[in-house]
């Protein structure tokens, strides 16, 4: 049913806008069952690709194809087989929670009579169940979340699309969100994200790109990308204050990163790397040994951290 | 092909709304026109019936109550394609929704505005049928004034639609009706024949949408209708309808798909 199986297929994919070039020739392939993601600063051209992908914005250079077809064709034949959770909620405030799930369904053309026992499926699966008659503009930052999620699954979508899933939401909210996620993923739906937190990345993706600019600038799995662009742990330096002139960090780990208010080193061994600062009279409770993430590799690849 | 029904998948949700907030809208669809309906037609139409040259030759309240049918007409549905198309792409995001499943621009903009053509429906046949029971309508021909007061309707929300989804800010809204909306309502032979006026508002108000469907309204309503003025009037309504239309629609594409 489509290009070498694949459920996203892009060649020199291009978005501009007027002067302003969103998106600068990318290429991707994402297969069925993946979980897939575009990690990046705001700005990278992240949201153009998903709505790209999602048939709602035209392709201005390049080819794409989703699920084998042309989004300039058959763009709502497309739409109709995707699942989109928006980066800013679209939901009806006004309608009840069921309410919402029901137009929703019927824009894709269900009956009444399917969607009664869908959306009793699917209210459980975000657990809203004992919120289905309840209006929608006094829930929580989460649970509206969870139920635009919900909605977009009213159509059984061959490919879920996630702009930032948990953006603005509290750490708890998050991981129900992630939990639910992840669930979909064990049910073999191929899911594709944008986000600019690495750990959501981490948690969520199979494979992912690192986008900057525009252009795709590193791809691989998380732990993949970790190898290949920093080492195994990090030595965080942070200072009371100034930087102290006289702190010489030559030989000291593979490679040093300075940032406004701390010092990265990348190292093989934390632990001997913190002691050999420390004979550098550097006071222990200045520095921190942590592993590697997908941040160092952000801050490798670009000079720059995802969140500032 | 895209399915024809398609619009209506868009129209079920805007219904699903109004059932939350029909009551609200009842006061400037139905009670507003009745209360000009009452002041002027009544109160001031004593004083008008008891001049010797009452226009068209009927009592006043008569004259008045197709004006005010196309006059509402208007309003509400300027009124429902201007913040709430705004709010369907700013606030709300509902558009964006729609979008994002097979719907279409043109799915998202006529689903819409069925329900516009909705409340213009179901305001003006709740009005016809208490004017009826004053003795303003003269005859059975006064039933057509409820589809020309649906193409009144269409008339004006086709453009309104079109330039809601291009303009950025709210405060784009309030000139239109007082400079455009309020003056048609006025001047446009809703409450005297436009030969009154001097030459030069006499040529504008023929120009005005409003004053063709107050011509067809009142001609209905008070069974003088004759054919060949009355496919004039129509056609220049259905051009405003048309026209309005495919701006609309490109402006959608513009504004939802980029």
């Amino acid at each position: 049913m489509s290009d070498n199986g694949s459920m996203i297929h892009a060649r020199g994919l291009v978005k501009r806008f007027g002067d302003l070039v969103a998106v600068d020739g990318i290429d991707l392939d994402v297969r069925r069952g993946e979980a897939f993601g575009f990690l990046g600063p705001n700005g990278a051209g992240k949201s153009s690709t998903m709505r790209m992908i999602g048939c709602v914005s035209p392709v201005s250079g390049g080819t794409l194809r989703i699920l084998g077809r042309d989004p300039d064709a058959d763009g709502p034949q497309i739409r109709a087989r995707l699942g989109v959770v928006p980066q800013q909620d679209t939901l009806d405030l006004e309608l009840t929670v069921r309410e919402n799930v029901l137009i929703y369904g019927r824009y894709f053309g269900l009956t009444r009579r399917e969607l009664r026992p869908k959306i009793d499926e699917l209210l459980d699966f975000v657990q809203l169940t004992d919120r289905a008659g309840d209006k929608v503009e006094p829930l929580s930052g989460g649970m509206k979340r969870r139920l635009t999620i919900a909605r977009s699954l009213v159509n059984d979508p061959d490919l879920l699309l996630l702009d930032e899933p948990t953006t603005g939401l509290d750490p708890q909210a998050r991981h129900v969100v992630w939990d639910r996620l992840f669930r979909l993923k064990q049910r073999g739906v191929t899911l594709v994200l944008t986000t600019h937190y690495m750990d959501e990345a981490e948690q969520l993706c199979d494979r992912l790109v690192v986008m900057d600019h525009g252009r795709i600038v590193a791809e691989g799995s998380p732990r993949q990308l970790i190898e290949r662009y920093s080492t195994r742990e990090v030595v965080e330096i942070r200072f009371e204050g100034d930087r102290p002139e006289t702190l010489a960090l030559d030989g000291v780990g593979e490679r040093v990163e300075e940032l406004p208010d701390r010092v990265l080193v990348y190292t093989h061994d934390g632990d001997a790397t913190a002691a050999a600062l420390a004979e550098r009279n550097l006071p222990p409770h200045a520095t921190l040994v942590r592993r590697s993430t997908l941040e160092d590799v952000f801050l490798h690849l670009t000079g720059r951290t995802l969140v500032d | 092909m895209e399915n024809v029904f398609q619009p209506l998948r868009a129209y079920e949700h805007w219904l699903a709304q109004y059932k939350r907030v029909w009551r609200g809208t009842i006061g400037t669809s139905l009670i507003n026109p009745l209360l000009y309906l009452a002041a002027l037609g009544v109160g001031l139409g004593t004083i008008v019936d008891e001049s010797s040259n009452a226009p068209a030759g009927v009592p006043y309240l008569d004259f008045i109550a197709p004006g005010l049918l196309a006059a509402a007409a208007m309003q509400t549905a300027a009124t429902e394609s201007s913040w709430p198309v705004m709010g369907a792409i700013k606030w709300t995001r509902t558009y964006y929704a729609m979008t994002a499943t097979p719907l279409t621009e043109r799915d998202v903009l006529i689903g819409h505005q069925l329900f516009v053509i909705t409340r213009v429906l179901t305001a003006s046949t709740a009005y016809l049928l208490i004017v009826a029971l004053f003795g303003a309508v003269h005859s059975w021909l006064g039933l057509l004034a409820i589809p020309v007061a649906v193409l009144i309707g269409t008339a004006f929300s086709m453009p309104m639609a079109a330039y809601a989804s291009s303009v950025e800010q709210d405060r784009s809204f309030p000139p239109i009706f007082r400079f455009l909306i309020v003056p048609m309502f006025l001047f446009s032979g809703t409450f005297f024949p436009v030969t009154q006026m001097p030459l030069v508002f006499e040529l504008l108000a023929y120009l005005t949408p409003i004053w063709h469907g107050v011509e067809l309204c009142r001609g209905a309503m008070l069974g003088t209708l004759e054919l060949l003025p009355a496919l004039g009037h129509l056609a220049y309504l259905l051009a405003w309808t048309v026209g309005g239309f495919l701006l609309a629609r490109r402006s959608y594409k513009r504004r939802l798909f980029r």
